[in-house]
């Protein structure tokens, strides 16, 4: 069976016809070209392919593309606005929070959801945010400093 | 008229550098394997063996060839030769060839025009297996009814490793205090966060090759694709897109990218093969499960008198890096300590389980988890502090080791005290209160081994820099970035030789059509061979512009001063800018490339000793030593990681942003294996084969990692640098259970230290103290 999707992705509407078995993960890097969301496991074990769903962390892995109806969905790709990375996407870059750069996307995700909710989070509150995330190559040390980076960033921002 | 003030030259060595594909992994554009597509690309799937040891008595593929939107259908029939990773030992088959050793071995593959036809059709291939009785544990298969799972090897041994250096002998006689211990360490996985996959694309009217694998090593792929196709190596181009980590998994060539490239043969199309998560566990090649018996004769002062020591590594069903990886197992018990006698024994054996291969730390992982732990266990005994062992037994560089390792730059001493002092070790140390403790621990690792695998006495690495009348300056190299940072510091090392911004470069790397050659990102290799080449360029490229400036400016090359973006003749001369040069240096010869060289000395080649000295062999060791802070939850026995001091001897730090990555990503991975990572086979079956039942430490209970860079300049390194990316991952193993004996009184051998293994650790000891306590009052 299919279903008409109606959904905006990254701020812009679109329709397609999918699966009603169709992956959001799958929908978005097959049908929509997306391919900043990232498949690092065989279903929620690793947080790669993290996503917003009106504007909350979502595994796009566990969820069916065809629930989306309707809704917001924020990848990766749509992030940095006229060419500028994001106060994040400024973090994980220069703070080095990514290496190998597989899980980054999902990570940023996460942690967009989170400053988005907390623009001031603890320690404590970062990794509660990015517990479902795995990296393999930092230790999460420099992730941390990054998110730390980003909500110092965006604090300034708005007092400037 | 060019005002230039006070021009200097612009420095980028020692300067924290974001890495240069940096931005594109934080914007999801960073193009990785299963990310490339075309609207004719096929989908690969792989039939794999339900069997852990049979002959595969028939194969029909005929219902499967048939099907309505398969393209392609591969066996063993079309592999051309064998495989291997290294030339002595090659005996695996992109797809199995009669027989099958593992479960989950490939046995043929499908390429269809979408999942489900493929699915569908792999499940129509007919194979008929005669079963074979199957090996699961080392001792299992070395017994001596077990039939061999390869003729050519007797007793299913791979390779049996022995050496007896100095006298040992006489050195445990000597000793003060003559302890053993024996330790078991799981077989862990490298996990890396990308599954593997590789992107296909056969030109049937050319009869050519075009591939992106997710590979460390992309020109083993491209030898091996050679081999496996049977066809000419200039046939084929490997173009490494992103590579999601690598830890030494992706070393060796993988079925995946040999299959996907036989496919696209075969269907005369694009193929793309993406393994899932279970798939890329059985595809395995990470660290073998380990048993190591070692005595050690220690004086009261602490000094080491004598090393003996044997390892049995299960390696799983195929050569693959075994050879290596057993011999290197043996090998660095040296040229971290003053080692003056050790004898060793080991033993690689084939196992009908997924084959092992390198994985960070490449063999020296579990031998330095039993040495430090059990040297640990006798300083308590000898009343000694943990520093004072190692201080007793220090190098002083430049020397050779027993076994002919070269030791040219030394600074583990600076690292012990780095750690010592960082921790404040000598104040907190036993004062922490009840199930609280600290432990340390010692590692090193080898800046490349310093002959390669493939040894055709090409130089080990070349450096292509380009520049043309834009005035930017292309380097082109082989050398496969894997997040690691190698094609940042390959341009800084090239922009400070030059003098000039990094922004001036611009690095294209491994693709073999354009690129120069390269052995690849393993044992830690391109930071010294590669940044050493890119120097060898860069002096190149300017000693051409200094002559061009020559030229112009009507003075002696040798008078010519060199600021990166001006060359001038003296202070008062306003000078030429780089494009001013590099129009003069264009006249009358057109667009210049120049090319740089590194090659390593003989006296690195390691030593001939025994069979297989070379193994260790390297220009320059790493040094780390490391302070561990642990909770113990004494009624749950879980154990929690507070902090962790490192200090890491890499020369020079080129980019000291790059090697606190490494650092921490080297102890974090350690911890991994120390405290929860363990692949879990039943009747050979991986059951622990996702993210989930194979447990890596999430943010949550991963500790702060304090790194402090200790720079023992190396004569011989790029700006006197070492490695940076694998040293320190070893010393948390025995840094971890040292913190543990010092929290709750009892030391663990068996690795990883989960919960339950140290319950059962804590409840005999609780029964030993009762006993004794009994023993006491009746007393």
């Amino acid at each position: 069976m299919k279903t008409i999707l109606s959904l905006t992705i990254n701020g812009v509407e679109r329709d397609d016809v999918v699966p009603d078995n169709m992956l959001l993960v799958d929908y978005l890097r097959e049908k929509a070209g997306l391919t900043g969301t990232k498949i690092g496991c065989d279903g929620g074990e690793c947080g790669a392919c993290t996503v917003l769903i009106d504007g909350r962390p979502r595994h796009a892995c566990l969820t069916l593309s065809a629930t989306c109806n309707g809704a917001s969905v924020e990848t990766v790709d749509g992030l940095s606005r006229d060419g500028r990375l994001t106060a994040l996407q400024r973090g994980f870059n220069e703070k080095l929070g990514s290496q190998c750069g597989f899980c980054t996307p999902g990570m940023i995700m996460a942690a967009e959801g989170l400053l988005r909710r907390i623009p001031d989070p603890e320690e404590d509150e970062i990794r509660k945010a990015l517990a479902a995330n795995i990296c393999r190559c930092t230790g999460y040390v420099k992730i941390i400093e990054a998110v730390q980076f980003a909500a110092s960033e965006l604090r300034n921002g708005e007092t400037a | 008229m060019n005002d230039v003030g006070n021009p200097q030259s612009v420095q980028t060595i020692g300067i924290p550098q974001p890495l240069v594909d940096g931005p594109e992994k934080a914007t999801g554009k960073a193009m990785f394997a299963a990310d490339f597509d075309t609207t004719e690309t096929l989908v690969g799937r792989i039939l794999r063996s339900p069997l852990a040891h049979a002959k595969i008595t028939a194969l029909d593929i005929s219902k499967a060839e048939t099907l309505p939107g398969v393209l392609a259908v591969v066996t063993e029939m079309d592999c051309s030769d064998n495989y291997g990773v290294l030339p002595i030992a090659m005996n695996e088959w992109a797809l199995a060839r009669n027989r099958v050793r593992y479960k989950g071995e490939p046995v043929a593959a499908v390429a269809a025009i979408d999942v489900a036809t493929a699915q569908k059709a792999v499940d129509l291939i007919e194979v008929t297996y005669e079963e074979l009785p199957a090996y699961f544990t080392a001792a299992q298969a070395r017994s001596e009814d077990a039939i061999l799972l390869h003729d050519n090897k007797p007793g299913n041994i791979e390779r049996e490793v022995e050496f007896d250096l100095g006298d040992v002998d006489e050195g445990m006689a000597a000793a003060d205090l003559v302890r053993e211990m024996k330790v078991q360490c799981a077989e862990v996985c490298q996990a890396q966060m990308e599954p593997h996959a590789a992107f296909a694309e056969w030109d049937a009217d050319r009869q050519r090759l075009t591939i992106r694998p997710s590979t460390q090593v992309p020109y083993y792929v491209h030898k091996m694709l050679a081999r496996t196709m049977g066809i000419s190596e200039s046939h084929i181009r490997v173009i490494k897109p992103h590579i999601g980590g690598g830890f030494g998994s992706r070393t060796e060539t993988l079925q995946s990218d040999l299959i996907a490239a036989l496919l696209a043969r075969k269907a005369k199309s694009t193929v793309k093969v993406v393994l899932s998560r279970e798939e890329t566990f059985l595809t395995h090649r990470g660290r073998p499960e380990t048993q190591i018996k070692m005595k050690v004769g220690m004086n009261k002062d602490g000094t080491i008198t004598a090393v003996d020591f044997e390892a049995v590594q299960r390696g799983g069903a195929y050569s693959g890096y075994g050879i290596v990886t057993i011999l290197y197992a043996g090998s660095m018990i040296y040229g971290i300590y003053d080692i003056t006698s050790a004898r060793f024994r080991g033993y690689r054996v084939l196992t009908n389980t997924p084959p092992c291969g390198a994985f960070r730390g490449h063999g020296t992982v579990k031998t330095r988890f039993a040495f430090e732990n059990l040297i640990d266990a006798m300083a308590v005994e000898l009343g000694l502090d943990p520093f004072t062992v190692r201080r007793a037994n220090l190098l002083v560089a430049p020397t050779m080791t027993e076994n002919d390792l070269l030791v040219n730059s030394y600074g583990l001493d600076q690292c012990l005290d780095w750690a010592e002092e960082a921790s404040s070790w000598k104040e907190r140390r036993g004062k922490l209160g009840p199930n609280k403790g600290l432990g340390m621990a010692c590692s090193h690792y080898i800046s490349g081994a310093s002959k390669p695998k493939h040894w055709t006495g090409e130089p080990h690495a070349t450096i292509h820099l380009r520049v043309d009348w834009d005035g930017g300056i292309t380097l082109l190299t082989g050398a496969a970035e894997i997040g690691q940072g190698s094609s940042t510091v390959i341009a800084q090392c090239a922009a400070e030789t030059l003098g000039v911004d990094m922004g001036r470069i611009r690095v294209i790397a491994s693709d073999s059509a354009v690129t120069p050659k390269d052995n690849g990102s393993y044992s830690s290799r391109v930071t010294f061979m590669v940044g050493n080449a890119s120097i060898d360029a860069a002096q190149n490229l300017k000693a051409k512009l200094v002559e061009a400036a020559a030229r112009k400016l009507e003075i002696a090359p040798e008078h010519v001063e060199c600021l990166g973006e001006i060359y001038r003749g003296g202070q008062q001369d306003q000078g030429l800018t780089f494009d001013e040069v590099v129009a003069a240096a264009l006249e009358g010869e057109g667009t210049i490339t120049v090319k740089g060289n590194y090659d390593t000395i003989p006296e690195s080649w390691g030593g001939r000793k025994y069979r297989g000295a070379a193994i260790g062999g390297t220009m320059a060791f790493s040094y780390a030593a490391q302070v561990v802070e642990v909770t113990v939850d004494p009624h749950t026995a879980a154990i929690t990681v507070d902090k962790v001091w490192v200090a890491h001897d890499c020369g020079k730090a080129l980019n000291p942003l790059a090697v606190e990555g490494q650092v921490q990503g080297s102890v974090w991975m350690g911890m991994g294996q120390a405290m929860s990572e363990e692949t879990k086979f039943h009747d050979g079956l991986p059951i622990a084969a996702n993210m989930l039942d194979y447990r890596v430490p999430t943010i949550i209970e991963s500790p702060p990692i304090d790194v402090g860079i200790i720079e023992a300049s190396d004569p011989h390194g790029p700006f006197g640098a070492k490695e940076a990316g694998e040293g320190s991952l070893s010393s948390f193993l025995p840094a971890l259970t040292n913190a543990v004996a010092d929290a709750v009184g009892v030391r663990a051998t068996e690795l990883p230290l989960t919960p339950d293994r140290l319950m059962e650790l804590l409840e005999k000891k609780a029964r030993f103290d009762n006993a004794a306590a009994a023993i006491g009052k009746v007393a």
